[in-house]
This record gives structure tokens, sequence and C-alpha cells, in this order.
């Protein structure tokens, strides 16, 4: 019984893991790549890769607003806004901005929708959740009306680069990852974030600037949704009024698969990064399956909801070990 | 089988515990517990946090199974699987938090599991239902209408109706855990009133509490736990407080309090260190002018509602007031808010240590070191020295004296109240502070805990800071303060040093009776 039961702890402490969904990552290349070898070729990764880094920059500002106890719906609709408003300045009837001018307008331009997000949530006391809603059937409206609802070729050379040199991708992506997750754990606004994200009352009494805080979290996100904006944009080669439409269930659903509380204070930009991967894995894995697009949604629900309940039980265990 | 006839004196048992065992993973909370609850009497429950109470209370009413051991009630083996079955069986629970939906209105939360309906119809008989609520309120003495918001009423009240829902179930045996936690003293008197009428009724009651005093002048037998067994019981004339305390805490404690030290900055000469002047707030407080100065533990006594908290509020930037002036070391604060506070050397420990005083899901290290983060960050992006962090949260630690099982990783919310509170206590204390204010600083935590924090505020304020402490456990402040301000009405009503403390005094100037001081 000895073997078994050692076996058992094993099991139980890797459920504890923080790498936990890294693992099951790993588990899901290893028992699906000797069906599809496709999906270990250097091509597949690639894409992978160049799919995954848009979703976990936005995911890594979202992580960011979930540690304070919000939601940012708005997140997509920022990336078609900051898309088409950049690529119409780039373009020779909107004034021809150079490539660096569009990008570090577009950028402005998703903190500044953060910005208003945070302020009406701290502001007006209103939830983060229907705060972000309407800005999001705001804005993205804005971006149809604005272009007419019609997609803007020919963007230049310098910007596309942006997007489709997947070492610049990666490096940008990497940057902000770490610059979020050293904030997180090794800045006083990174504690303040946690602690505003358990208790705001506690946290203002004990003297933590709980709106600016706040507003912060909303800024950075709108921000990192304003990069991704640049990458997909760059990627596709293309600025719609649409674009990202169909991401934001999926950077949720990452972000929650890595383990960040949609209650509040508690994430990390690992177990974003994590989730992320699990999830894009898991849809391209399908994909390469030839499973139909329904059976690929289903399965990620299935995936995501089983994440929560793993989850839940983790944190049931965890409040239980005597102390 | 024929009646017997009971002796006169109606001393027949209740409620019988027989070697009653429970283990949480492996940890025995309860050791064999025995004892006997007469029918028509009252039996006090005492113990230090930890002692094994609360999940005796869960045992009995269903939340809990025991691992062994057989209880009964009312001659009849007794094991609810869950809590309908307590009160179905006739015991009724008053809780320490308060088990009201406080959106439902009195009438509905007392009717809750059995609404009155026209017979297989699914309507509420409204006017029934507030008719019988109407009577059930009359019994327990509360004049409000049935159909009010449980959300507008005071803590005092919501426990009443409460009692009038015990009441509704016919219940036998009411069990009162902590009932005067949030009560004011007046409120207090008044669950004393009716507990009297409740025994004059027949009915029989556990009573669990940490204010001694209130054990000893309502119960009849006393039951004392200790580490999850019975270390003594009897009649309630066979203890008194000192061996009740040293059979708590297991050891002889010479003292509630400890001694005052000798005051080495001196109120009277002692530099001032937080002044308020004419603070008014209408319906709030009424033009408060007060001093703490350096050294100085100065207390604040009132009932709840009459403005003290409140006035701790103010100070602290918490709460609005239309006129006067807040000075901390001599200098006018223009805009208060609890940021600026704490950047000129305040700190505040509110009430509600739950809501308002730790991120209940946050570490240890992390709820002791929130205080001062900005103190370890370096500008300009405040990167934090985690270095410097831990060194501060273990030197904290050990002055609070922390429990040392305690991990620095460990949620807050898994610790003790007492553990809890010094936790609190200790990253105010982190940040040095010359004024100090506490309000209930020993709410609801056992008495070595109180002991401990007693300890720390007097050693903080020997350090030279002034502290405010309010209360409202008279003897509390009569222990540990120099001076003591009443407030009454948003008023202040008295003013006593340490050489005219006097309970009497201090209560009939809080209630505003016969001995009021002319301000």
């Amino acid at each position: 019984m000895k073997p078994l039961s050692k076996a058992n702890n094993l099991l139980l402490r890797w459920t504890q893991s923080e790498y936990l969904v890294l693992g099951l990552t790993i588990l899901l290349v290893l028992a699906v790549a000797p069906f599809t070898p496709e999906l270990i070729s250097t091509g597949n990764l690639r894409n992978i890769l160049s799919y995954m880094l848009p979703l976990f920059i936005i995911a890594t500002g979202m992580t960011l607003v979930m540690i304070t106890g919000g939601i940012d719906l708005s997140v997509t609709s920022i990336i078609a806004l900051t898309s088409v408003i950049g690529a119409r300045l780039m373009s020779h009837d909107g004034g021809g901005l150079p490539s660096s001018g569009a990008v570090l307008v577009m950028l402005t331009l998703g903190a500044s929708v953060g910005a208003l997000n945070g302020a009406a949530i701290t502001m007006l006391q209103l939830p983060a959740f229907i705060v972000t809603l309407a800005s999001m059937m705001f804005v993205s409206g804005f971006a149809v009306w604005l272009t007419q609802s019609k997609n803007i070729y020919g963007l230049p050379e310098s910007f596309l680069a942006l997007g489709q040199r997947l070492p610049i991708a990666l490096a940008l992506t990497a940057a902000l990852a770490l610059a979020a997750h050293l904030i997180l754990h090794r800045t006083v606004a990174g504690r303040w974030l946690y602690a505003v994200g358990i208790n705001p009352t506690a946290a203002h009494i004990s003297g933590a600037p709980v709106r600016t805080i706040t507003v912060s979290a909303y800024v950075a996100s709108g921000f990192c949704a304003a990069l991704a904006s640049v990458l997909l944009t760059g990627r596709l080669e293309t600025a719609s009024p649409v674009l990202g439409r169909e991401l934001l269930l999926d950077i949720i659903g990452a972000t929650a698969l890595g383990g960040t509380s949609l209650f509040g204070g508690r994430g990390k930009i690992a177990w974003t990064l994590f989730g992320v991967l699990f999830l894009t894995v898991l849809d391209n894995a399908l994909n390469l399956l030839n499973l139909s697009q329904f059976s690929i949604t289903l399965t990620k629900g299935l995936v995501i909801l089983l994440a929560a309940v793993l989850d839940a039980l983790r944190v049931r265990f965890h409040i239980h070990t005597p102390a | 089988m024929p009646p017997t006839p009971t002796p006169s004196t109606a001393s027949k048992e209740l409620l019988s515990l027989r070697d009653v065992e429970k283990a949480f993973f492996g940890v025995r909370v309860l050791k064999g517990v025995s004892f006997n609850v007469l029918e028509g009497g009252m039996l006090g429950l005492v113990g230090e946090n930890g002692a094994g109470k609360s999940t005796l209370v869960n045992i009995l009413g269903g939340n809990l199974k025991p691992d062994s051991g057989t209880i009964h009630f009312a001659n009849a083996l007794y094991a609810p699987r869950n809590p309908q079955d307590a009160a179905h069986c006739g015991l009724a629970f008053i809780h320490q938090e308060l088990n009201l939906f406080p959106n439902l209105s009195i009438a509905e939360n007392i009717f809750l599991t059995r609404f009155p309906c026209a017979s297989r119809s699914p309507f509420i008989r409204r006017s029934l239902m507030h008719e019988r609520t109407t009577a059930l309120l009359r019994q327990v003495g509360l004049d409000i209408p049935p159909d009010r918001i449980v959300q507008g009423l005071s803590s005092g009240e919501r426990q009443l109706v409460e009692i009038a829902k015990a009441l509704s179930l016919e219940a036998r045996l009411i069990v009162f855990d902590e009932p005067t936690t949030s009560l004011s003293e007046r409120e207090t008197a008044r669950l004393f009133n009716l507990i009297a009428q409740l025994r004059a009724a027949g009915l029989t009651l556990v009573y669990i509490s940490h204010t001694l005093s209130h054990v000893f002048q309502l119960c009849d037998d006393l039951v004392v736990l200790r580490d999850g067994e019975v270390v003594a019981s009897g009649a309630t004339s066979s203890f008194t407080p000192d061996k009740l305390v040293s059979l708590m805490v297991g050891r002889t404690l010479t003292n509630l309090f400890p001694q005052p030290k000798p005051n080495t900055v001196g109120s009277q000469g002692g530099v001032p260190v937080l002044e308020v002047r004419d603070v008014s707030q209408p319906g709030v407080v009424n033009q408060v002018s007060l001093t703490l100065h350096q050294g100085e533990i100065l207390g604040l006594a009132g009932l709840m509602g009459s403005g003290r908290s409140e006035l701790a509020r103010m100070i602290f930037g918490l709460a609005p007031f239309q006129q006067g002036a807040v000075r901390v070391s001599g200098e006018v604060i223009h805009q208060l808010s609890p940021r600026n506070q704490i950047r000129r050397g305040m700190a505040f420990l509110t009430e509600d240590r739950h809501r308002e005083g730790l991120c209940l899901d946050g570490s240890v290290a992390d709820n002791l070191a929130l205080v001062t983060l900005p103190q370890h960050g370096q500008p300009p992006l405040g990167w934090l020295s985690l270095e410097s962090v831990r060194a501060a949260v273990s030197r904290i630690r050990s002055v609070v004296r922390l429990d040392t099982k305690a991990n620095d990783t460990q949620p807050v919310r898994t610790l003790s109240g007492g553990n809890q509170q010094k936790v609190v206590l200790g990253k105010w204390l982190l940040s040095q502070p010359k004024v100090l204010v506490l309000d209930e600083p020993t709410r609801g935590i056992d008495v070595g805990a109180k002991f401990e924090i007693y300890t720390l505020i007097q050693d903080h304020a020997a350090q030279g800071a002034g502290v405010l402490v309010i209360s409202s456990e008279i003897e509390e402040l009569i222990g540990l303060c120099d001076r003591i301000l009443v407030m009454r009405q948003g008023r202040l009503v008295d003013d006593l040093p340490r050489a005219e403390f006097n309970r009497e005094r201090i209560l009939s100037a809080a209630l505003g009776s016969s001995l009021e001081v002319t301000a």
C-alpha cells in the first residue's frame, strides 16, 4: 500500500502546485502529438506562439484588473478602436503619420479609455462589469461608425513588422510581462493592488490610495489591449473595426484558468501565461485533429469549468489544513 | 408509564452530554466532554478562544457530528443531522454574528421556513403573519412594525428579533453565544431583563460569554472548558472571578490588567500630540474638544451611538465634519484622510477587524506590512526591499507575540480572534505612531490575549505616544487609562482623572441619569 499512498501524495502535491496548468499543457502535447505529429512541427509552434502573444498581452492587463476584484470587458473594443484609428493616421488621406507616431497614439488612446473606465468605476462607484460592458458597446460602435464598417489595408511595412516578425513581438511581450510581474511582486503599488482586491476598506484605512490603484489597473489593461492591437493589426495586415471581437471570452477564460481569482486578491502573471498557453495549445491541437469549431468551443468550455472546480477545491483544502 | 412525580426543585436535566469527542484532521478539539443542563436552569459556558465552545455549539446545532459520545435532550437520544433537526427538537441559537437576512422584513425573517399560507396555495397570508409577528415582538419588548426591513435595525434590535424567532419555534432551550459583544450597556440591560422573563417562563438557557461579570450575574451553574476538556463545573456561587480566570487560562493571572507603568513623560506636563477643537457634525457630534498628551492613555467611554467611534473616524479622516479643527503635533490638518493622517504619525484600529482591519484572505506577512509598505519602497517606482519588509515583519511578530505556529504566508482568516487582533495592532505599531487610536481593541478575544494587548498598549504609551482607547467595557478603561472622557449624545459630558475613576459615575454620565455633570 505504501507506494500507492506515496503516489497519491505526489498527485495531491501536484494539484496544489502552481505549475499544474503548465504540467497539463505538457501532458496535452504528449497525448496529442502521436496522433498529429504536425503539432510539434516548427511551423506549428511558431503559429501557436504568434497566436498566443497578443492574447497573453491582453490577459496580462486583465490579470491586474482581476486582482483588484474587477473585470474589463472593454479590451476587445479597445483593440478594434486603436486598430482603425492607428491605421487611419498612417494612411495617406489621414495624414501619413510615421508608424512610431501611430503606435504611440494607439497606446495613449488605449490607456485613456482604460482611465475613463477606472474613473467611472471609482468616482461613480459603479460595478466594473456594467461600466466596461457599456464602454465595450460604445467604443466598438464608435469604431464601426468611424470606418463605416470597412477594413483598412495598405499599412506601412515598418508597422506590419511589429506583428509579423516573431522576435520583435516576442521581445515586446516578454518585456511587458516581466514589467507586470515585477510591479506585482516587487513594488509597493503591486502589494497595494492585492490588498485592494482582498479588502478595499481595510486597504483605504491602512493608507493605500485605493482609487489611484484601481484606476491604474484599468489604464494598464487599456494599454495592454492597445499593444495587442498593434501586434494583431500587423499580423493580419488589416485594421478592422471588429478586430479581436472573438477573443474576449478566451482572455477571461485563460486568466481564470491560470488561477487568478474573479473575486480579486489572487493572481500572478506566470499563472496567466500558463492559462493562455494551455488554451492556445488546446485550441490548436483540436484544430489539427480536425474537430469542428463547435466541438472545440465545447471542449474549451468544459476545460475552463473543470479548472474552476479544481481551483475551488484547492482553495478549500488550503484553508482547512491545520495551522 | 405513569408520570413519576418530579422533585419540586425541578432539578431534572434537560440536556445531557456524555463523553463527547470531536477531532479535526487528527487534532482533538473536544476531549470527552460531559455535563448536564438542568431544566429551567441557566448554564454558563466559559473558556478561552479555541477551548472548544464553538465546536460544542456547532454539534448541538446540528452543523457538526461528534466522533463519539452521546447527547440526550428531554430524555431522548439527540443526534441532529442538520440545523433544521435541532430547531425541530426545540433548540434555538442566538449567535454572535446574527443569522438574519438584512434585505427581508422582520416578519419574513421569523417565518422564513414556514410562511403561513392559505391552504395549499403558494400565497402568503401577510396579515396573519404580521399579526403573529407583532405578538412575538411584544413578548420580547420590541415595539416596531413587523414589516420593517432588518437592515435598518440596530444590533440589539436584531438580537431581539432572533429571540422572537426562537420563541416562535417553541424552543425549550436557547443557547446564547456571546450575545452582548455588539450591544450597548442599555441594550445589554434590556437583554438581561428579557432573559429573566424567559427563565420565569420556564425556558432553559445556555449562556456563552467572555464577559465574566455577566456570567456571574446571570447563571446558576458554570462549566469551564479548556483545550477541549471540562476543567471545572458546579454552582456559580462556588467560583470566584479570580478562580474562574485561572481555570480558563490554566495559569494564575494575578490581575486582568497589567500594572500601570510609572508614567515617565507625565500626562500633565506632556506635549499635546493630538488636539481636537470644537468638532461638530449635526446629529453625530457636538462641539467636542479634547487633548491627548505624549505618554498618556486616554479612555473614551459612552454608549454605542454616543458618537465615540464616529469622533474617532472623523479624527482619522474617515468621516466628514462641518466645523472644528484637528491638530496633530501642533499642526492643523486641513485635508484629513487616512493616508495623510498615517503620514503625520497617526494610527487607527477600527472596531470591526474583519471588515475594516484585515485583508482576511491575505497572508500574515502582507497584513502586517500593509501600513508601512511605502517605507520599504524606493522612490520613484516604489521598488521594495523584500529583505527589509521581512525583517520588519519578523520584528513586529515577536513584539506582539503572535502565535509562533502561525506561518508568515498563512491567510489571516485561519488565525484565532486574539491573533488576528495582534496582527491588526502589529501593523499599526510598525508605523511607530505618535497618536494611536484604538476602537474596541479587545472585542471578542480571550482573557490571555486581552492581557497581552493591554501590555502592548502600555508599552507603546511608555515610549512616548499618546493613546486614545474607546471601549464599551468600563472595567477595561478603568484598568488601562490615565484619564477617561465620557460621551453622551455627541457631547463630552465628563472628564475623570485616574484618582477619580468610578464605575458608577462613568455609567451614569454615559446614560445621562441623576449624576449629570454640568459641562
